[in-house]
């Protein structure tokens, strides 16, 4: 075995000394991920303060004085912007793919632990620098979290001036800290796997979070891209987005450019960007139900592939976005056909997730809760992408609550169910500790009945023709009284989950110091992340010796074994059967 | 075992939400009741879907729960149960698509008789141009745009000379005729919306835009801007009225031409001149 030294060889593990290099300046992937994990829910807790704001704008117009349509548009841009890359994208990747590609994989850490630690302190720089725009003359920008052009720098829009320019900056400071710990995730997940660990035999959540970061590397760019050139039309007078217009009765300088090449970048990015948060989600599910099921993960092969090719095909989907924005209309017939082909493996996810249950010994624990809470949400949420999809039918649907309750749905409230399960999943092994299981149970109920009860009545405004991004809908006929009351009890429930995620808080902080001791794999998992000799794990993960994997990582309730779990390290007993894989 | 009941519960309250929610789609006024069809067909083929997955995840919970003694069953794959999946969800996009697509095929053929009808945006207000007795409507740039030229029309194009310019936020359009709906923006983004008539599309400047649309029902409706347009985007309505050809005919005859706007502008700008003069000449400048 003199093949696996480097691997095993301790001596590059550069063991901190002091509490700053230990907590700080950590090299150590576990820590980096706690570092992403806390500054992401920091700021993902503005942005829900955000959304409060305007659902009190939305629920009770004219109650505010201090909402004007200004404050109202920055509102629902800093909303849009912050949850989805800053909370969902960094959490996702940042946090849980730092915490479990070493474990998962069995390695004992990232293969560039410096390179690491840089991406995160991009990354926060690239927070501070998006707070910073609240605080600057005009605000942070209003221009939707699209930040279409022309009207993103120009006047009439909330924070054209300095606000959209600190928001760019961040967007490619975000990146440049994504794109090093990108690197790191697929490169770790190629290279430092451990003896026996092949790829087939790798946890779904690495799977997803494996793709999602490819597919990252590859999208943001265009976002990187886009972002730069707006900058130059905005600081250097250049003309790649902005055409010749005449803006509050001013000629603006501009000549010549393509507000729709915008949002082809935009979209290149943005599409994929919804499956790079749904991929790790979709993972981390699988291994949540499978676990607490006690069943292997239904169909692996076919899961793993249906992660792929989404993570494939997603990239020619961009422009379903894009059906009423006067682009060539026949891209349509395409686009339409590309979106609706991708919902077979996203189907098949589906299924195999229902099938996994079925027939298991479900233990409805917390974790198994959320899964559940999102399988819910997410068939909702996946079907009626399907109308938006279906170009003809997005029509009269485009710009509409419509949207806001299916996004929401299908990319909010679900992959944050997926994180809060995972939280409540990982959490003993994270700081050794449990949590308490009715604040749990009380936590998932009001978040579950809560959200929907928000955004099932916001498909139905969406029919009805309300359009989004409304400031007040004023007297519109087709707008019957009745619909104010739908945003008054949208309101209302949007404040109650809001507030519920305190007991979240408090449950975890309290959990963290008075929890009682979770011990050696509570779940009886059989993934690798909780053979380690330490609970929480130490730095280096393995102690002397890197595991040896020979199994896959869904050995539940194996006929004839002796337990309803098989570790992945366990070598195989005498005339086990085996699965493929 | 309480997550298999709510879960129940909540499948069976969205269909009893469905039912009974005051809030539909607005009655249609205009041809594309294909769009329409399109939209129900896929709200069927959904409803199906979301029903029979989510009971029969409340059922698998229910059915399976932990209770002491119970062994999951040991099943990797079922290559045959995927495959048959596969397949009846293929079928089912296939059923959503086909009228999406044939709608759509609808949505950007625009018929030869289409009369064509230029709308207009800027932050934050509606106007409208129609083509004049030659039918074609004058070349326009935002380059032109002075308060005497609001839409930019070229001074050198004599078709532009007869289009109608209506400088209001309220347009009248016949039924049971095609339009041509011709969209230009001065500034940002716009989105040209009417509930009623189901089809939308966005102004973008420096490009012309389209659709086409046959209102079918007399009345006025509401027209909304659909694409985020700054702080007055919500205030930024205009009607449509839709009458009968012969008094869509009339109202068009009495609203002003491009020569007729210029003739005004120019008087106007001569009697302002002659204001001007005796305002400043007793302060000497």
């Amino acid at each position: 075995m003199a093949t696996v030294t480097i691997a095993d060889d301790l001596t590059p593990l550069h063991h901190p000394k002091t509490w700053i290099g230990k907590y700080v300046w950590s090299l150590d992937h576990k820590v980096i991920a706690i570092q992403y994990s806390l500054t992401a829910i920091a700021i993902g807790l503005v942005a829900l303060v955000l959304s409060a704001l305007m659902r009190l704008q939305l629920g009770f117009p004219g109650t505010f004085d201090f909402i004007q349509p200004e404050q109202y548009l920055q509102y629902v841009t800093m909303h849009g912007m912050i949850m989805v890359v800053y909370l969902l994208t960094a959490l996702l990747l940042g946090g849980f793919g730092n915490y479990l590609i070493p474990l998962m994989v069995g390695a004992r850490d990232m293969v560039f632990p410096f390179v690491n630690m840089l991406s995160y302190w991009v990354y926060l720089l690239a927070v501070l620098v998006l707070v910073a725009s609240f605080f600057v003359p005009g605000g942070p920008t209003g221009g939707g979290w699209t930040l279409y052009p022309p009207q993103t720098i120009t006047e009439g829009t909330p924070g054209h001036q300095y606000g959209i320019v600190l928001m760019l900056v961040s967007l490619a400071l975000f990146i440049v800290g994504f794109t090093m710990g990108g690197l790191n995730y697929v490169t770790t997940v190629l290279q430092a796997r451990c003896k026996g660990m092949t790829m087939m035999r790798m946890p779904c959540s690495i799977w997803g979070i494996f793709v999602a970061s490819i597919m990252a590397l590859l999208a943001f760019p265009a976002l990187f891209v886009a972002a730069i050139m707006m900058l130059f039309d905005r600081l250097a007078g250049t003309s790649f987005f902005m055409p010749a217009i005449v803006s509050m009765g001013q000629q603006l300088g501009h000549e010549g450019g393509s507000p729709i090449l915008f949002q082809h970048l935009f979209w290149f990015f943005g599409h994929p960007e919804v499956y790079i948060v749904a991929l790790p989600a979709f993972g981390i599910v699988s291994d949540l139900i499978s676990v607490h099921a006690r069943k292997n993960i239904f169909g692996y092969r076919m899961m793993v592939w249906a992660i792929v090719i989404i993570g494939a095909l997603s990239f020619f989907v961009w422009a379903h976005h894009m059906y009423v924005s006067g682009m060539n209309p026949y891209f349509g017939y395409f686009f339409a056909t590309s979106t609706l082909v991708i919902a077979i493996p996203t189907a098949i996810k589906v299924y195999n997730w229902l099938l996994t249950l079925w027939r298991g010994d479900i233990h409805l624990r917390v974790p198994l809760l959320f899964a559940i809470g999102f399988l819910f949400t997410f068939i909702h949420g996946g079907l009626t992408g399907l109308f938006l999809g279906n170009v003809s039918v997005d029509v009269p649907l485009s710009d509409t609550f419509f949207v806001v309750g299916h996004f929401h749905m299908v990319m909010g409230v679900s992959p944050i169910l997926v994180i809060f399960g995972a939280i409540y999943h990982w959490f003993p092994l994270i700081t050794g500790r449990m949590w308490n299981v009715t604040l749990g149970k009380l936590h998932f109920w009001i978040t579950l009945l809560g959200v929907y009860s928000i955004f099932l009545p916001m498909h139905y405004l969406g029919f009805l023709g309300v359009p989004r991004r409304y400031y007040a809908l004023g007297e519109t006929a087709f707008i019957p009284a009745s619909a104010h009351g739908a945003n008054e009890s949208i309101t209302i429930a949007a404040l109650i989950v809001a507030a519920a995620q305190t007991i979240f808080f408090a449950n975890m902080i309290w959990s963290l110091f008075r929890g009682p001791r979770a011990g050696h794999n509570p779940w009886g998992a059989a993934s690798l992340e909780w053979q380690t000799p330490d609970v929480p794990p130490a730095h280096g993960n393995w102690g002397p010796r890197l595991p040896v994997v020979y199994r896959w990582a869904y050995d539940y309730s194996v006929p004839g074994a002796a337990r309803d779990f098989i570790p992945q390290n366990e070598p195989p007993a005498d005339g086990e059967r085996h699965h493929p894989t | 075992m309480a997550v298999a009941v709510i879960i129940a519960l909540l499948v069976l309250g969205s269909i009893i939400f469905h039912l009974v929610s005051p809030w539909w789609q607005t009655p249609l006024a205009s041809n594309w009741g294909s769009i329409d069809t399109a939209l129900h067909v896929t709200l069927w083929i959904c409803a199906i879907a979301f029903v029979a997955l989510n009971l029969f995840l409340a059922w698998a919970i229910y059915r399976y729960r932990h209770r002491p003694g119970i062994v999951a069953h040991y099943e990797p794959e079922n290559a045959r149960l995927e495959k048959r999946l596969t397949l009846w969800t293929g079928i089912g996009i296939a059923g959503m698509l086909a009228p999406g697509l044939i709608a759509w095929h609808e949505y950007v053929t625009v018929p030869a008789n289409a009369s064509l009808v230029e709308a207009t945006g800027q932050q934050w207000q509606w106007g409208f141009r129609f083509p004049g007795r030659d039918g074609v409507l004058g070349a326009a740039n935002v380059r032109h745009i002075t308060p005497e030229n609001p839409f930019g029309l070229s001074p050198r194009d004599p078709h532009g000379r007869d289009d109608i310019l209506i400088e209001s936020a309220d347009v009248r359009l016949p039924v049971d005729r095609p339009v041509k709906m011709l969209l230009r923006s001065k500034d940002v983004l716009h989105d040209f919306y009417v509930p009623q008539f189901r089809a939308k599309m966005d102004l973008v400047p420096g490009i012309v835009t389209y659709f086409w649309v046959t209102p079918t029902k007399r009345g006025t409706y509401e027209i909304l801007c659909a694409e985020l347009c700054g702080t007055g985007h919500h205030m930024m309505r205009g009607t449509v009225t839709v009458v009968s050809g012969a008094e869509f005919d009339a109202w068009l005859a009495e609203q002003p031409t491009y020569t007729e706007l210029l003739a005004d502008a120019r008087d106007r700008a001569t009697r302002l001149a002659g204001a001007d003069i005796s305002a400043v000449a007793p302060e000497g400048r």
